[in-house]
């Protein structure tokens, strides 16, 4: 079915800096928004570095909600199953995108049959295995993907991003 | 890995920014757009910024207050660095604030010396010297075109002067430039031996609409949102003409249209149509490549007998009696009465099923969405757009002519929801002198060029190597031709001026050709050319177009021109004042009388001197008032402050482009014939795979400036051709292998591509490509007014090697959309 035809106005709400949180398990583990606004004067953004999950919480090819850099940006965290370019973990297969269309802003859900995030708004669609290409679509950018360090314990830190999110001119909001 | 910015803050826009009306200048939609611009050492904040919005916090989906770092860049402002952002305008009614893949870079495809980007820009006048190419003065080269171009004309005898020159708008076209060229040639002189930018002939696309008496651009975008169906044939708006597609038809189809797309291949655009409107409610007829003919004739001949006609309207607004043109050279088929077109076009359903294809039932149920009146007895809205599938597919006069016969019958133009258009390429921007004198069939250039025709050549923005067809022979020769005139300068390097006028001359005489060419980057064809001239674009000037629902706009410009760059207008002006000065030195006063009339300075100058004299009521100050909405054609009036326009042509059912004083429209008396351009079929018999041919989303209409541009390279770094996986299996292929194309008139390059919606044995090749020339493979088969046959092409595939490794990198996933 295609359920994910119209954005659903709960994941609207949230955008609109609603009521929701993130949902899924990374919801606890996000920085606090006062944290990810720190702001500086130096040349580059300071990122937070923020605890996503442990590589234990992963299924293969079941993407987990996150919200990076801070709770008002949602993302996936995705063990693909093979290793892609870019890929981190032991296996060179975890990746974790804003799903945040860079076209419009709309909320793209994952198809785990091709592994693509695919925009209800105006039918873009971006490569999770490609660092994010768009294979098709109206956006200006491929699709952010964050850096991600995974430690000895198996927990996994997004530490950066490496395109503009949709929707804010600082990746790191500032006040 | 996929091509990243790493850009992940902006500057943000202060209040008080200088704003500027866009409209983009890439393809026909012509979406508006607002540059903004302020000083290098300004910036605005989170909370005191040009839109007023609190920006420490996440906006959210279509907010007006984000940019994409594509929408920004660094440029020069009256001699200073500025700012710029180009971001769609949510107030313009023709795209709502959406920007298309191609429109919103536009910043980021301006030259800047401070960011880096385009410097492919041409910024200096360059003339072939020891060797190679040396800049100089604008009055050095224009005095050596002036002189050598003086040795080969002469008054009423200018034939041995070849003219390329676009006569399109936006990019660099528009009013203003297609004047001062069309001033020139078709004014000062009446040069014959011309052509436009993408096709070897100087002549209408759409001929036969126009000689029914039918404009081709006659609706309002906002007729899709009105429709009860629509028809697209051979084109891909999703693709080509996008935000048309999502503002309006997609508008359409919420409101309950059904569509019927035409075309061999799925599309993007049948895809994007099922997921709006729900399968059920789009056909797509999958018609056996070039049998368009044989489809549009059987469905006339079944709306007819069925009585599905606008009987009042034929009667009221078409030509009563037989025939009113007969066919002659000029005409490939005679043009006449409804009645007199029903008898010529006659074909059974079963008839037409077996030349398309398709079932009897997809074309009963297609005249049916067409036309049967609804339970209520009232008739259907049908608008019908069209675009290159079959202006460059088989027998391109009658086509057209039965696609408009369909809608004439049904009463389909002039009322809202119709409209018989085309979907185009470029905007519109054309306003020169009668062209008359070119005639009609007009010559073939190209085929004449390679004849050993022309002795000088100016070229305006056209790149014959990358847009013509019988590619392969044309380069050869016109390689062989100006490189005899390269060695004879560099034979008289050190020569006096008068001494190398006459070795071009020489030259020319031995069968050598002098290659002029203007342009904004170094083309392919350049590459030939002994003199260079840079122009600028849209936005480097003020530029006057108009979009696929005669709107016409002024882009304010908003930057410097690159280095020396000047309008096309100002080149061809500074043009006709050397030829004027040389003549007269020459002694040849008569003639260089001709040349008078070009003392423009500016483009304004250029504008006042052409449009204005036939659209008294359109100035600049009245456009720049109208912004980005403009005033669509043809202007009526000035009123209460504005510029009065006409939404929809032929509302009073009356038709003029044909220029019958009646104002009756003709039916087109095209009957089927085949594959009506030589050496078609026959390349069929001979060659396994169909060639079809066209554009793609990410680079239709903006490939000279996104060969350099690393997030279009990047996805696609060699032209692809997408084959069916079953053929790639028989030939050995993987993703992303190079394959040659090949057959009897040429060969060339693709990236494979796989596609499993095609047809086995039919594939796709992305036309325009600047490292894998399409045009190689087609034959110079043209129809008989010399409209190109691209799309009906057959090759051999071959390997030759396995993918690069830019082309292992990208994604080969398919394009369709999964919810």
């Amino acid at each position: 079915m295609k359920c994910n035809r119209l954005v659903d106005v709960g994941r609207r709400q949230f955008l609109r800096g609603g009521v929701l949180g993130v949902a899924g398990a990374a919801a606890a583990t996000v920085m606090p928004a006062g944290q990810a606004q720190a702001q500086t004067a130096r040349a580059m953004l300071d990122y937070p570095s923020t605890k996503l999950a442990n590589i234990a919480d992963l299924k293969v090819n079941e993407p987990m909600d996150i919200g990076y850099p801070d709770a008002e940006s949602p993302g996936i965290l995705l063990k693909l199953g093979t290793a892609v370019e870019g890929g981190a973990g032991p296996d060179g297969d975890i990746v974790a995108y804003s799903v945040l269309c860079p076209h419009k802003g709309f909320y793209m859900s994952y198809h785990a049959a091709d592994k693509t995030l695919n925009c209800p708004g105006h039918f873009s669609r971006f490569d999770c295995e490609k660092g994010g290409q768009q294979i098709w679509g109206h956006a200006t950018q491929n699709l952010p993907q964050f850096a991600l360090r995974v430690d000895d314990k198996g927990d996994i830190y997004a530490e950066g991003a490496d395109e503009l999110i949709y929707g804010r001119l600082s990746n790191v909001l500032q006040g | 890995m996929a091509y990243k910015r790493n850009i992940d803050r902006l500057p943000i826009i202060p209040a008080g920014a200088k704003e500027h009306n866009v409209t983009c200048h890439y393809c026909i939609v012509g979406c508006g757009y607002k540059a903004y611009t302020w000083p290098l050492k300004k910036q605005g904040t989170t909370d005191s910024n040009w839109i007023g919005e609190d920006l420490s916090k996440q906006q959210g989906a279509e907010t007006e207050a984000w940019y994409a770092p594509s929408m920004y860049n660094v440029v020069k402002q009256n001699g200073q660095d500025v700012h710029l952002v180009i971001k769609p305008d949510v107030n313009c009614v023709v795209n709502s604030g959406l920007g298309s893949v191609r429109g919103a870079r536009m910043a980021e495809n301006r030259r800047s010396d401070i960011t880096g980007t385009q410097a492919q820009r041409l910024t200096e006048p360059m003339v072939w010297r020891y060797g190679t190419w040396q800049p100089t003065s604008w009055d050095d080269a224009l005095d050596l075109v002036a002189r050598v171009t003086a040795r080969v004309i002469d008054k009423d005898d200018e034939n041995d002067l070849y003219v390329s020159m676009f006569d399109h708008g936006g990019s660099a076209g528009g009013y203003e430039n297609t004047w001062g060229t069309g001033k020139l040639y078709f004014g000062s002189m009446k040069v014959k031996h011309c052509r436009i930018h993408n096709r070897p002939a100087y002549n209408s696309e759409v001929h036969s609409t126009r000689d029914m008496g039918v404009d081709e651009l006659n609706y309002s975008y906002s007729d899709y949102q009105v429709a009860d169906t629509i028809m697209l044939v051979g084109t891909n708006p999703m693709e080509c003409q996008t935000n048309l597609f999502l503002n309006h038809m997609v508008k359409g189809m919420q409101n309950g249209a059904k569509v019927i797309v035409v075309d061999p291949r799925r599309t993007v655009t049948v895809d994007s149509c099922e997921q709006v409107a729900g399968a059920e409610n789009v056909l797509h007829l999958a018609i056996a490549t070039g049998s368009d003919l044989a489809l549009f004739n059987t469905l006339f001949t079944y709306i007819a007998d069925q009585g599905w006609v606008d009987a009042d309207f034929i009667t009221n607004s078409t030509f009563q009696g037989d025939v009113a043109v007969p066919e002659d050279a000029a005409h490939p088929a005679s043009l006449g009465s409804f009645e007199a077109a029903r008898a010529a076009c006659k074909m059974s359903v079963a008839d037409g099923a077996a030349i398309t294809g398709l079932t009897e039932a997809q074309i009963i149920q297609t005249a049916e969405w067409i036309a049967k009146p609804k339970d209520d007895g009232s008739r259907r809205k049908t608008v019908t757009g069209y675009e290159k599938g079959i202006i460059w597919g088989n027998d391109n006069y009658r086509v057209i002519g039965a696609l408009v016969n369909i809608g004439l019958s049904t009463g389909n133009i002039g009322r809202e929801g119709g409209g018989v258009c085309r979907l185009g390429g470029h905007q519109e921007g054309y306003f020169r002198p009668s062209d008359a004198h070119v005639g009609r069939p007009a010559p073939y250039i190209d085929q004449l060029i390679i004849a050993g025709g022309g002795k000088v050549h100016h070229i305006w923005a056209n790149d014959h190597y990358k847009t013509t067809l019988n590619a392969a022979e044309f380069k050869r020769v016109y390689n062989r031709r100006t490189n005899m005139v390269k060695e004879a300068m560099d034979a008289r390097a050190g020569a006096t001026r008068e001494e190398l006028v006459d070795a071009i001359v020489s030259a020319i005489n031995a069968g050598g050709i002098f290659s002029v060419n203007v342009d904004i980057i170094h083309s392919q064809i350049g590459q030939a050319a002994h003199v260079i001239l840079p122009a600028v674009e849209s936005g480097e000037m003020n530029l006057t177009s108009m979009n696929g629902e005669r709107r016409l706009r002024l882009v304010e410009k908003y930057m410097d021109a690159p280095g020396s760059a000047q309008p096309d207008c100002i080149i061809a002006a500074r043009l006709a004042n050397h030829l004027e000065r040389v003549l007269r030195e020459e002694g040849r006063a008569e003639y260089a009388d001709q040349f008078k009339g070009f003392d423009w300075q500016t483009e304004e100058d250029a504008f006042m001197d052409g449009y204005n004299s036939g659209n008294r009521e359109v100035t600049y100050e009245r456009l720049r008032a109208a912004g980005n909405d403009g005033v669509q054609e043809p202007v009526r009036g000035y009123e209460n402050g504005a510029l009065v326009g006409t939404p929809r042509l032929y509302e009073d059912g009356v038709f003029t482009r044909h220029g019958r004083e009646d104002g009756k429209a003709l039916f087109c008396m095209g009957s089927w014939r085949g594959l009506q351009a030589p050496g078609k079929a026959q390349q069929q018999a001979n060659h396994r795979f169909l060639i079809n041919n066209g554009r793609a989303n990410l680079n239709w209409q903006n490939w000279f400036l996104d060969q350099k541009n690393d997030f279009v390279m990047d996805r696609f770094p060699v032209p692809f051709i997408q084959i069916n996986p079953e053929d790639m299996a028989d030939l050995g292929l993987k993703p992303g292998d190079m394959v040659e194309v090949y057959n009897d008139v040429g060969a060339t390059q693709a990236l494979v591509y796989p596609e499993p919606t095609a047809r086995r044995n039919e594939t796709f090749m992305i036309f325009g490509a600047p490292n894998g020339t399409q045009g190689n493979v087609i034959n110079a088969g043209t129809n008989e007014l010399i409209l190109p046959n691209y799309k009906q092409t057959w090759a051999n595939i071959r390997k030759i090697s396995d993918a690069t490794p830019a082309a292992a990198r990208v994604s080969y996933k398919s394009w369709e959309v999964e919810l």
